[in-house]
């Protein structure tokens, strides 16, 4: 239990500057260097093999034809496929090792839900193709929005925004659309400091003034001062429950009542569903509009950011507004596409608009139902159960040397918070979160929520097994220690990564973003000269 | 369960930890009567693997694939071949299990990846930076029109959308403007053989922020860009050159050689596969780096770390949701990063010679097409100009000859009545894509259809 690792070995305290370990190439070992494409690739170079171009052949491209170069380097296949093997290993992933970052839920991407979102009647399907032709599609939209309907206790959704931050923005824009239809302009919406910045963004391109609601010492929504802010001017609140102090809102109901008394509506950021999910319905505590991020609670990949997914419940006053396109089943079973044209026949008059060109992310919606049937109702609530324990587990693991701002306002849920308080004067959490880098672990997430000082958020999902979390449990008190302590040499970690710190200021100051050079006369060239392969 | 790696004993031990006598003690914030019992009633429990992978497999053969059928579809999804490396390399666990680079130390494989797409999308588009991408075409094609309003500092409110934008495009900044004080300024395409670039120089005036074009247009058509920019320019206004196939790109001059300010459109062509419309790449770009600044989204810059090695980080965020709240140029979080990587990859693949053998090749299937499908009785071609996607007037409802084919298992096109419902003027219109996998036998075969459903 307390070796460092299972064979035992003790290595020894990182040295900063080590220069023994310098090679000709600048690789070591298994970490390799790896130059741009424009480096190492050619125009004249290609991957595929297509025709070469009937040059006398007449156009009829209007007199517009390039004739300039466009600067495209291009790779042979085996050159191609070892460049991004290469870049890919300059990557930490959930595959490799657990990623505690707390609100972004990165819990393992099972491969069944590849498989079946390449399967051709998903992957090679037109969106505009004719609906006699896709109906397995539609109905993968509409068993995957009647599971996101019972889990939430929620009237309808809107399937078609691509990531959390546009179902927010959809559900904000369905709250203004039922206020609007009943003549009530509203000018503010209300958002907790502690809030992903998102939420004041969505609400202010939405045409919203932003106030703060306030919280109060033991981490959730006061709800006394929010009763007392409310009035015929705020459209709605937005909360994120459970919190992202990692806290469930107990108040909830209250606070859902009070917006609805009034006329205003209640906006919650599922971004932290899957603490809850199969446990407690957003539905049952009053939420009028809350996004599911299917890369969250569904398991869809990250992918490096994005694509996401972003579906959006409704209650039943928000139902008519959502935005088109979204799928019926009708009276004998089929389902059907509702379009602007054919929105009266279903009754979906009042439909705000569309929010982008076609229905949504079908990619992650295979992948998200694949997730869903796998687990079913009964596994979903153990994601939920498994996922909380781990927290706990973390947060009691850990509360004896880091502060834990929250720690005495009950259990947490699927995320555990901690402060720099008790650090060494010079450390800080960012030294810490470097320091874990080379202990071979993904950094928690950092100075959020803002209502913590030196915010540490640790989430380690339910697809840790306890095994893995007692060793990361003793890796970041490893590293905690030394935060305490005063260690110096963690202000310059990480020794081991790819990159010791990045100059971010540099960066920032004079912008390079994009590469600038002439492409190099030949491939092979470029290759050793940069790369020195 | 499979994907949960507790075991009962583990949970015992962890709640004894914890100091919880149940599970449930963890879920006592949660007030009584919202708590679930047992699993929500009617809906399915567990499932195995093949289980599911059943299930799903019958669903997706409800479907008609479109390799499995004579493909003319486009209108902003393009069917193009994918290289096998392409899915192998996105599939790689360090790419498709990452997350958004905020820790470049232990991400610079994405980071570097990033910086290689954005330099592949500036140059297509003729631009000098372009971001880390966009949700889509649509959503990009509104965040450019935000950006034009806030470099006219709201000082004009007008958005001139030329007719031949694609409708859904219009139908997103119709929905967006709803909620800001925008004039959208908007009208329907003509059914001319060459787009009205008079009608819509015309249009734009001393209180126009942008005028949105769309290269190659909804119709298939090319316009002269620059003839465009120069009007819109001698306004004030900035031009929104909006482009739904790269591909294209490889054969005409880009949107920024022509002076479009803001370069904006979808990058699903290349490597990212039709997916029945989701997730997809909205590409951006700007010609003048002095609008960095005002733009949107991630950017991914080059800078060195503590030992002066060469890296690359996520900079600019000042602009963003995560630090400026309310202030952020957009609301926008999570992008499309892994279909970012596909386009780099595919595109890497191409390469300049590629990209143009590429475009060349749609563009002879294209010409090919458009001669025989203009020698079926009852068929004209609409357009002057085209590179693989061009306007046939059929003489009649082209919805309803579209289903026709589809139940012969043709996918023909695209009629411009599901495009348009609302425009009855239209209804007679087909639009017909080409590309590399469509064969010639595919071209034969939609003639001999065409003549027998029209005759």
């Amino acid at each position: 239990m307390n070796a460092p690792n299972k064979s035992g070995w003790k290595p020894s305290a990182p040295v900063s500057g080590d220069t023994e370990s310098a090679t000709f190439t600048g690789n070591r070992a298994l970490m390799l260097e790896e130059p741009l494409i424009f480096e190492i690739g050619h125009t004249e170079t290609t991957g595929v093999d297509l025709p070469d171009p009937q040059t006398d052949a007449p156009n009829r491209l209007g007199g517009l034809e390039r004739k300039a170069e466009i600067g495209l380097p291009g790779l042979s296949e085996p050159e191609c496929v070892r460049h991004y093997t290469r870049l890919s290993r300059q990557n930490y992933a959930i595959d490799l090792g657990l990623f505690p970052l707390g609100s972004c839920t990165m819990k393992h991407n099972p491969r069944l839900n590849e498989k079946v979102a390449r399967m051709p009647g998903f992957a090679d399907v037109h969106p505009l193709q004719p609906v006699d032709t896709v109906r397995g599609a539609l109905e993968v939209i509409n068993e995957l929005a009647f599971w996101l309907i019972e889990l939430t206790g929620m009237h309808g959704v809107a399937m078609s925004p691509k990531a959390g931050a546009h179902g927010e923005l959809c559900g904000i824009l369905c709250i203004r659309a039922a206020l609007e239809a009943r003549g009530d302009a509203r000018k503010v919406v209300l958002v907790p400091e502690s809030a992903h910045g998102t939420n004041p963004a969505t609400a202010a391109f939405a045409g919203y003034e932003v106030e703060d609601i306030p919280a109060t010492a033991e981490g959730r929504v006061d709800l006394e001062k929010l009763k007392a802010r409310l009035g015929p001017d705020v459209a709605a609140v937005m909360i994120t429950n459970p919190n992202t102090c990692g806290l469930f809102e107990r108040d909830m109901k209250a606070i859902s009542d009070a917006v609805h008394a009034a006329g205003g509506f209640v906006y919650c950021d599922g971004a932290n569903f899957n603490a809850i999910v199969g446990k407690v319905r957003p539905g049952d505590l009053g939420v009028d509009a809350m996004h599911i991020n299917l890369h969250k609670t569904f398991s869809t990949p990250h992918g490096g950011g994005g694509p996401g997914s972003g579906p959006v419940v409704l209650s039943e006053a928000l139902s008519p507004y959502g935005p088109l396109p979204f799928t019926a089943r009708d009276r004998d079973g089929v389902v059907h596409l509702v379009e602007e044209e054919n929105a009266a026949e279903y009754d979906h008059t009042k439909a705000f608009g569309r929010m982008t060109a076609f229905h949504g992310q079908m990619g992650m919606f295979t992948r998200a139902l694949a997730y869903i049937l796998s687990h079913g109702a009964d596994g979903l609530a153990q994601v939920a159960e498994d996922a909380v324990l781990n927290a706990n587990y973390i947060l009691r693991s850990l509360e004896d040397l880091l502060h834990a701002p929250f720690g005495e306002s009950g259990p947490c849920m699927h995320e555990a918070l901690f402060g720099d308080q008790g650090f060494a004067e010079g450390l800080s959490t960012l030294d810490l979160a470097k320091a874990l880098i080379d202990e071979g672990y993904h950094p928690m997430t950092m100075y959020f929520p803002l209502v913590v000082h030196g915010a540490m958020l640790v989430e380690p999902t339910e697809t840790e097994s306890k095994a893995a979390l007692d060793q990361f449990i003793l890796a970041l008190r490893s590293v905690a220690e030394r935060a305490i302590a005063g260690d110096e040499t963690l202000k310059t970690a990480p020794y081991y990564a790819p990159r010791q710190r990045l100059d971010e200021t540099q960066a920032a100051r004079k912008p390079i973003l994009a590469w600038e050079g002439e492409l190099a006369p030949g491939g092979a060239a470029a290759r050793s000269e940069v790369g020195g392969q | 369960m499979r994907y949960l790696p507790l075991t009962d004993a583990d949970r015992g031990e962890m709640l004894a930890k914890v100091g919880a006598s149940s599970i449930n003690d963890l879920f006592v914030d949660v007030p009584e009567h919202a708590r679930l019992k047992g699993p929500i009633e009617g809906l399915p429990m567990h499932a195995s693997e093949m289980a599911v992978e059943r299930h799903m497999r019958a669903l997706s053969k409800k479907n008609l694939a479109a390799g499995d059928a004579p493909f003319f579809l486009g209108a902003g999804a393009y069917r193009h071949h994918v290289p096998a490396s392409v899915d192998h390399i996105i599939q790689r666990g360090e790419f498709l299990t990452a997350y958004t680079p905020y820790q470049p130390e232990i991400a610079q494989g994405t980071l570097q990846m990033l910086f290689e797409f954005q330099t592949q999308v500036a140059r297509l588009y003729g631009c000098a930076v372009a971001n880390a991408s966009m949700y889509d075409g649509s959503t990009a094609c509104w965040e450019a029109i935000a950006m034009a309003g806030r470099i006219a500092r709201g000082k004009r409110k007008k958005v001139v959308l030329s007719g031949a934008l694609h409708p859904h495009y219009a139908e997103v900044v119709r929905t967006m403007a709803k909620f800001t004080d925008d004039e959208i300024a908007e009208a329907q395409p003509s059914l001319q053989g060459s787009p009205d670039l008079e009608g819509l120089i015309g249009r734009i005036d001393e209180d126009t922020s942008c005028v949105v074009v769309q290269y190659p247009d909804i119709l298939g058509r090319l316009s002269d860009l620059e003839k465009i920019s120069q009007a819109a320019h001698a306004k004030g206004a900035l031009v929104i050159a909006v482009n739904l196939e790269p591909v294209a790109l490889g054969a005409v001059k880009s949107p920024g050689e022509m002076g479009a300010d803001i370069v904006v459109g979808e990058g699903q062509a290349l490597g990212v596969g039709l997916q029945f419309g989701g997730p997809y790449l909205g590409l951006f770009a700007v010609r003048d780096p002095k609008h960095v600044r005002m733009m949107p989204g991630r950017l991914c810059g080059e800078t060195q770390d503590a030992e002066g090695k060469r890296g690359f980080v996520l900079t600019l965020s000042t602009r963003e949701q995560h630090i400026r709240r309310e202030k952020a140029t957009s609301n926008i979080c999570t992008n499309s990063g892994l279909c970012a990587l596909a386009f780099n990859v595919h595109m890497s693949l191409l390469g300049e010679k590629g990209l143009r053998q590429l475009a060349a090749e749609n563009h002879r299937l294209a010409c090919l097409a458009a001669d025989k499908l203009a020698a079926v009785p009852g068929v004209t071609v609409l357009n002057d100009s085209f590179f693989n996607e061009f306007t046939l007037m059929i003489g009649q409802d082209a919805r309803k000859v579209v289903r026709k084919l589809a139940d012969d298992g043709i996918l023909a096109g695209v009629s411009l009545g599901r495009l348009f419902p609302a425009n009855d003027a239209l209804s007679e219109g087909l639009l017909v894509t080409l590309t590399e996998t469509t064969s010639e036998e595919d071209i034969d075969t939609l003639c001999a259809a065409l003549k027998e459903v029209l005759a």
